[in-house]
């Protein structure tokens, strides 16, 4: 990947991160960790992968992407409004009463948002349905559908698991966000999903390993993905918790928890200061 | 009377598919392992490329519903109502009740009919579940007549629909050629003015029976087939209740958040009049032949006469 494109792809992910903060902070609740762990990986998807129009959020022909990890959604939020989905002044108002950014996210009042999700396991089942009536209609969109790595604990992820190999779906990317941890604790420490890797492999899919804060792998592996027929393909995209905000990484308790006064504005500086030297 | 005829809604619903299924090529059909007991496998016969087989996955069928729904496709998803509004009844609410997605969850072998089965397989929550969510249509057609007309009738409804369907071959009453299927509309099947009988489903057919045993014994009971629990038809029932003073009501589902609370609840705030209702009791099923079940549980024309004499004592 190009020193430039690379370069402007973390300026991005950068302003997707301040706008998660911005969210969360001014909701006092939701997940920073699963989204700032998120945020590379739905930074590239919306800004250099996926075929998509702010104009034309129905765009039959678009790709799709289901946050089956609903509460991933200040990530998806963010990128949406910097794409020019939504101004990004919503951010403020996430969570509040009236406010069009609901805790998860909602595709009825939200424009860019594929499925409402947030019941951990089912979106990815949806992702099913669309990429098959995709097939149906022959036509040549691609579907992603990003899962917590605690998500593969629900028993529906591997039913959906089972359909997208057994029809065929190579028009579906699952994308494993690997932070390995859940509210509880590390994945380890509360009824282990692993081996992650093995078990899509076993159930028909194309299995991908990167880290998912690295723009090249990220590329790649979605490339791989394309090239990839008769089966679906998992990214296993290994990240940080927290990712981009020091004292919230890889620390278990930012799983829903909002920053404070104090909290938000070191996080914010942080990364404003990341930013300046990026932009040098 | 001639020998009725009698045809399983659910297979009033596999016929249904088929002539759906010729005309608009968006209709996709999905099952879960149950399509020779849903009769889904008539529509995979003819259209095998738009049938999808699931496997015993229920949760993620409803769930590639949606996604079929939300990219312009009209699928019809397909297994026993125990698994469809039971198992995955999570699914419906968040994933196609919520985003209100054009999914049709047609549930077969609901009730106590199941039969032999037992317990574990007999649905007598399904319409208190669905009742529950914001925005689900619930159909619960009384015959061959009516379930045809249903199905045909929600193709293109904007927004989820339950339709609930059965495995015991019922009794065809409606005429063909007469019947008209309004959603939301319920049908007064006989006038009377002495009380009220309301019934959904195959309860139907036993309540214009147990109506025709009153008339017997000088008694004028109405009847009104309630084939769309939600939205209610509201207005029939308010002028039932105030022409006739007396309702019972007669559902082959629990008690508990039926036909009958959906009826009570229109009376309690627009008219309040006394409802009795008959259904199963709060309580389990057990195993044995349908029509002995049925009889079992007051669910027969003469229990359900025998109980419209009762309430009117109390009148």
């Amino acid at each position: 990947m190009e020193q430039s494109l690379e370069k402007q792809l973390k300026i991005t992910a950068a302003k997707v991160r301040l706008g998660i903060l911005e969210g969360v902070y001014h909701a006092k609740s939701g997940h920073p960790g699963g989204s700032l762990s998120a945020a590379d990986i739905i930074t590239y998807l919306y800004f250099r992968e996926m075929r998509v129009d702010p104009q034309r959020p129905q765009w039959e022909d678009r790709d799709r992407f289901v946050l089956s990890k609903g509460h991933g959604a200040p990530a998806l939020y963010a990128a949406l409004a910097l794409k020019g989905f939504f101004p990004m002044e919503e951010m403020k108002k996430l969570r509040h009463v009236g406010a069009m950014l609901q805790g998860h996210p909602d595709m009825k009042g939200t424009p860019g948002v594929d499925m409402s999700t947030g019941s951990l396991g089912q979106g990815i089942s949806a992702a099913c349905g669309i990429a098959l009536a995709g097939k149906l209609s022959k036509k040549d969109f691609r579907v992603y559908a990003m899962l917590g790595d605690g998500e593969l604990e629900e028993g529906q992820v591997w039913e959906a698991a089972m359909f997208a190999s057994h029809k065929k779906l190579d028009n579906l990317c699952v994308i494993v966000d690997y932070n390995d941890l859940q509210i509880s604790g590390h994945l380890h420490e509360v009824c282990s999903p692993e081996p992650i890797t093995d078990k899509f492999a076993a159930f028909g899919f194309h299995v991908i390993s990167i880290n998912g804060h690295d723009f090249s792998q990220i590329e790649h592996a979605l490339l791989e993905a394309k090239s990839v027929t008769g089966k679906p393909t998992a990214i296993i995209a290994s990240t940080h918790k927290g990712q981009g905000v020091s004292f919230m990484q890889d620390n278990v308790g930012w799983h829903g928890v909002a920053p404070n006064s104090e909290q938000y504005h070191a996080a914010i500086k942080e990364i404003e200061q990341y930013l300046a030297d990026l932009e040098g | 009377m001639a020998e009725v005829k009698r045809i399983a809604t659910r297979k009033s619903y596999g016929e249904a598919l088929v002539e759906i299924g010729a005309v608009d090529k968006d209709v996709v059909v999905l099952d879960a392992d149950l399509g020779g007991s849903t009769m889904t496998a008539m529509f995979k016969e003819k259209y095998p490329d738009r049938f999808f087989d699931c496997g015993i996955a229920e949760a993620n069928m409803v769930g590639v519903a949606a996604g079929l729904a939300a990219s312009g496709k009209k699928p019809f998803a397909s297994t026993f109502a125990m698994f469809a509004a039971g198992r995955a009844f999570e699914q419906i609410r968040n994933s196609v009740g919520y985003p209100h997605l054009p999914v049709k969850i047609c549930a077969t072998h609901a009730g106590i009919s199941v039969g032999e089965d037992g317990a574990t397989h007999q649905c007598c929550e399904d319409i208190a579940l669905m009742r529950a969510i914001p925005g689900m249509t619930i159909i619960n057609p009384a015959d061959d007549i009516e379930a045809k007309a249903a199905i045909k009738a929600i193709v293109d409804l904007d927004g989820p629909v339950y339709v609930r369907l059965g495995r015991l071959a019922v009794p065809v009453f409606n005429d063909e050629k007469t019947y008209h299927f309004e959603l939301g509309k319920g049908i007064t099947m006989r006038e009377g003015n002495d009380i009220t009988i309301v019934a959904t489903g195959l309860m139907v057919y036993e309540s214009l029976q147990a109506a025709d045993l009153l008339e017997k014994e000088g008694i004028h009971a109405r009847v009104i087939d309630i084939h769309t629990i939600k939205p209610i038809d509201e207005a029939l029932l308010v002028k039932a209740a105030k022409e006739t003073g007396l309702l019972v009501t007669v559902e082959e589902h629990s008690v508990v958040g039926g036909l009958g609370e959906a009826v009570s609840s229109v009376l309690c705030a627009q008219y309040p009049t006394k409802v009795v209702k008959l259904g199963i009791q709060d309580e389990f099923g057990i195993s044995g032949p349908a029509l002995e079940l049925l009889d079992y549980y007051g669910l027969t024309a003469p229990h359900i006469a025998q109980k419209v004499k009762q309430a009117l004592e109390t009148k």
